[in-house]
C-alpha cells in the first residue's frame, strides 16, 4: 500500500477548515452556518489524527474523540437555540435576526 | 508524569471545587424534579449559593495542597486558586441577582441555577488547566452552559437572538482554538503547557509555524474575551440576555478566559514573545479605542456596558502586552475589581428595568437619586469605579496595569490608554447626570425598594469595590506572589 505523506492530510485539513470558515462568513441560513462550524471541527480532527499517526502516539486519536463528544453537546444546545429562533420569528435567515442594531 | 495513571486521593482533593459544584448542580435538578408544582423554586437558588460556598471552602482546602493532579492535566497553584475564588464569588453574586429577577419574570426554575453552577465548573477548570485539552474542555463546559443561560427566557426575542449570536460566534472561536491546539500538538508532540515550553525553549521546531499556531489560539481566546476585531458579538449578547446573565457573562467567563490566556501565553509561548507581543499590542490598542468610541454613541445602558466591557478587555490586554510578572499581577487585580463593579452596575440596571426589561435606556435612570437615594449612591460608586476614580477598585486596577506597561517601556500604549480612560469618563458620567440631575420619568413610577437578595448583591459588590480601592495591598500582594510562579 503506498504511503500517504503527512502534508497531504494537513493540506486537506487546512482546505476543509478554510471552507468551513468561508461558509460561516458567507452563508445566510443559520443551519448552513452551523454545519460550517461542524466542518471546521472535523477538519481539526483530521489534523489531530494525522499528527498522532505521524508521532506514533495514541493521545491525538483520543483528543479527536473529545472533540466529537463536545461537538455533539454543542449541536444539541445549538439546534435547541435555532429551534426557539424559528418558533419566535418564523425565519432562519441570519440577516433577519437583527433586532438589536444601533 | 509517572507510569501510574490511576488517580490518587490527592488528585481528587485538588479537583474538589469542580466536583462539589457538579454534584450541587445535579442535586438542584433532582430536587426540582421532586418538588411540588406550587413549591417556591427560589429555594433552589439558596441551594446553589450553599454549593458555591462549599466549593469556596473546597478551593481553600485544595489550595493548601498545591501541585499537579491527574497526570499533569490540572495544576493547583496560587494563580489558579485566585481565579477559582473569583469565579465562585461572581457565581454567588449572580445567583443573588437572579433570585428576584426570575421571580419578576415568572420563570423561576432550578435549571437556571444548575446551568450557572455548571458554567462556573468550566471556569474553575479553566483557572487550573495545565494542558491544552483541559483548556478546551473547560472552555466548552463554561460556554455551552452560558449559551443556554443567554437564551434562558426562551419566549423573549432578544434572549433568542442573544443566545444565537453567542452560540455561533463562540463555536466559531472554539474551532480556531482547536486548530491551534492541533498544530501545537503536531509541532511539539505535547499538549502539556510546561512541556510545550520546554520544547519551544530548545528551539527545535520552526518558530514561524509555532507563532502561527499561537496566533490561532489567540484568535480563539480573543473571541471569548471580546477583543477587537473579534468583539462583534459582545454588545448584542449583553443587550439581549437577561440582565443578571449579562452581568455573569461579562464577569465570570471573561475572567476565566483571561486567566487561561495569560497562563498559556506566559507559560507556554514565552519563548515566542517577540512574535506575539506586537499582535497583542495592536489588539489592545484597537480594543480600547473601538470599545470606548462605540460606547459614546449608545443610549441603551446594557449595550453601553457591553461596549465598555470591550474597552476594559483592552486595558487587560495592555497588561498582557507588558509581558511581565507585574503585568500578570495587575491583570489579576484588574479582573477582580472589574468583575465586582460590572456585576454591581448590572444589578442596579436589572432592578430598574422592570418586567420584560422595558426600562433599559440611560434616560430611564433619571431621578433614581431622588427616588432611591441609597441604590443611586451605590450605582454611582460602580460608575466611578468603572471610570477609574481614586478610592475605588477601578482606579488601582488601571493604575497597576499602566504601571506594568510603563515598566515594560510601552509608553505609547500607556498614553493612549490614559486618553481612552478620559474619553470613557464622558459616557459613564451620562449615567451620573441621569440619576442626579434629571426629572424622574415613567420608569420611576412603580419602582419598589429592591428585594433583600438583590440588596445584598449590590451592597457586597460595592463594599468589594471600595475595599479594593482603599486597601488594595492585600489582594495585590496575593496576586504578586502567585504571579511569581510564572517564570
Amino acid at each position: 500500500m503506498p504511503h500517504v505523506p503527512l502534508s497531504w492530510y494537513l493540506i486537506l485539513s487546512a482546505i476543509l477548515f478554510a471552507l468551513g470558515a468561508a461558509g460561516f462568513v458567507y452563508r445566510k441560513s443559520v443551519i448552513t452556518v452551523f454545519m460550517s462550524i461542524e466542518l471546521m471541527l472535523n477538519a481539526v480532527n483530521l489534523s489531530f489524527v494525522a499528527f498522532s499517526y505521524q508521532l506514533h502516539r495514541i493521545d491525538g486519536h483520543i483528543y479527536s474523540f473529545f472533540v466529537m463528544v463536545v461537538a455533539a453537546a454543542e449541536a444539541a444546545v445549538g439546534l435547541a437555540i435555532i429551534l426557539t429562533i424559528f418558533k419566535n420569528r418564523g425565519t432562519l435567515q441570519i440577516d433577519e435576526v437583527d433586532s438589536m442594531k444601533l | 508524569m509517572s507510569g501510574n495513571y490511576l488517580p490518587q486521593a490527592i488528585d481528587y482533593l485538588r479537583f474538589l471545587p469542580e466536583i462539589v459544584l457538579s454534584v450541587f448542580g445535579i442535586v438542584i435538578m433532582l430536587l426540582e424534579a421532586l418538588m411540588r408544582a406550587s413549591a417556591r423554586r427560589a429555594s433552589l437558588g439558596g441551594v446553589a449559593l450553599f454549593g458555591l460556598a462549599v466549593a469556596f471552602l473546597a478551593n481553600l482546602w485544595a489550595a493548601s495542597n498545591p501541585g499537579a493532579a491527574f497526570s499533569g492535566m490540572i495544576v493547583v497553584d496560587g494563580y489558579g486558586t485566585f481565579f477559582r475564588g473569583l469565579v465562585l464569588v461572581v457565581g454567588a453574586l449572580c445567583v443573588l441577582n437572579s433570585l428576584s429577577y426570575l421571580d419578576r419574570e415568572k420563570s423561576q426554575t432550578g435549571e437556571f441555577y444548575a446551568l450557572l453552577l455548571f458554567s462556573v465548573v468550566g471556569q474553575c477548570v479553566l483557572a487550573t488547566a495545565a494542558d491544552l485539552i483541559m483548556v478546551f474542555i473547560g472552555l466548552e463546559i463554561s460556554s455551552i452552559a452560558s449559551y443556554i443561560l443567554a437564551g434562558y427566557l426562551r419566549d423573549d426575542r432578544r434572549n433568542n437572538e442573544s443566545a444565537l449570536k453567542y452560540f455561533l460566534l463562540g463555536s466559531f472561536a472554539t474551532a480556531f482554538l482547536l486548530y491551534g491546539i492541533a498544530w501545537i500538538y503536531g509541532l511539539t508532540g505535547s499538549t502539556n503547557l510546561a512541556q510545550i515550553r520546554t520544547v519551544l525553549d530548545q528551539g527545535a521546531s520552526s518558530t514561524l509555524v509555532a507563532g502561527l499556531a499561537a496566533a490561532l489560539l489567540f484568535v480563539g481566546f480573543a473571541f471569548k474575551v471580546s477583543v477587537v476585531p473579534f468583539q462583534i458579538w459582545a454588545p448584542d449578547v449583553y443587550q439581549g440576555a437577561a440582565s443578571p446573565v449579562s452581568a455573569f457573562l461579562s464577569a465570570g467567563p471573561k475572567a476565566a478566559a483571561f486567566a487561561i490566556l495569560f497562563r498559556v501565553f506566559m507559560v507556554s509561548f514565552r519563548p515566542l514573545n517577540a512574535r506575539w507581543i506586537w499582535l497583542v499590542w495592536g489588539c489592545a490598542l484597537l480594543t480600547m479605542i473601538v470599545g470606548n468610541f462605540a460606547a459614546l454613541l449608545q443610549t441603551n445602558v446594557k449595550r453601553m456596558l457591553g461596549y465598555s466591557s470591550i474597552a476594559h478587555a483592552g486595558y487587560v490586554l495592555v497588561a498582557l502586552a507588558a509581558s511581565s510578572q507585574i503585568g500578570i499581577a495587575a491583570a489579576m487585580f484588574y479582573l477582580a475589581s472589574y468583575a465586582l463593579m460590572n456585576i454591581g452596575a448590572f444589578a442596579v440596571i436589572s432592578y430598574i428595568a422592570a418586567r420584560n426589561e422595558r426600562f433599559v435606556k440611560i434616560d430611564d435612570l433619571a431621578g433614581l437619586g431622588r427616588r432611591e437615594p441609597v441604590t443611586a449612591a451605590l450605582l454611582a460608586i460602580f460608575v466611578f469605579s468603572l471610570i477609574g476614580v481614586p478610592l475605588t477598585g477601578g482606579f488601582f486596577g488601571k493604575f497597576y496595569v499602566f504601571q506594568a506597561a510603563l515598566n515594560s517601556h510601552l509608553v505609547w500604549l500607556t498614553v493612549i490608554g490614559l486618553i481612552n480612560s478620559a474619553i470613557a469618563a464622558y459616557y459613564y458620567l451620562k449615567i451620573i447626570v441621569a440619576i442626579y440631575m434629571k426629572e424622574p420619568g415613567e420608569s420611576m413610577e412603580h419602582l419598589a425598594p429592591p428585594a433583600l437578595s438583590l440588596r445584598i448583591a449590590i451592597w457586597a459588590s460595592a463594599l468589594g469595590v471600595l475595599i479594593l480601592g482603599i486597601f488594595p495591598g492585600t489582594l495585590l500582594s496575593m496576586a504578586t506572589s502567585s504571579a511569581a510562579l510564572f517564570r
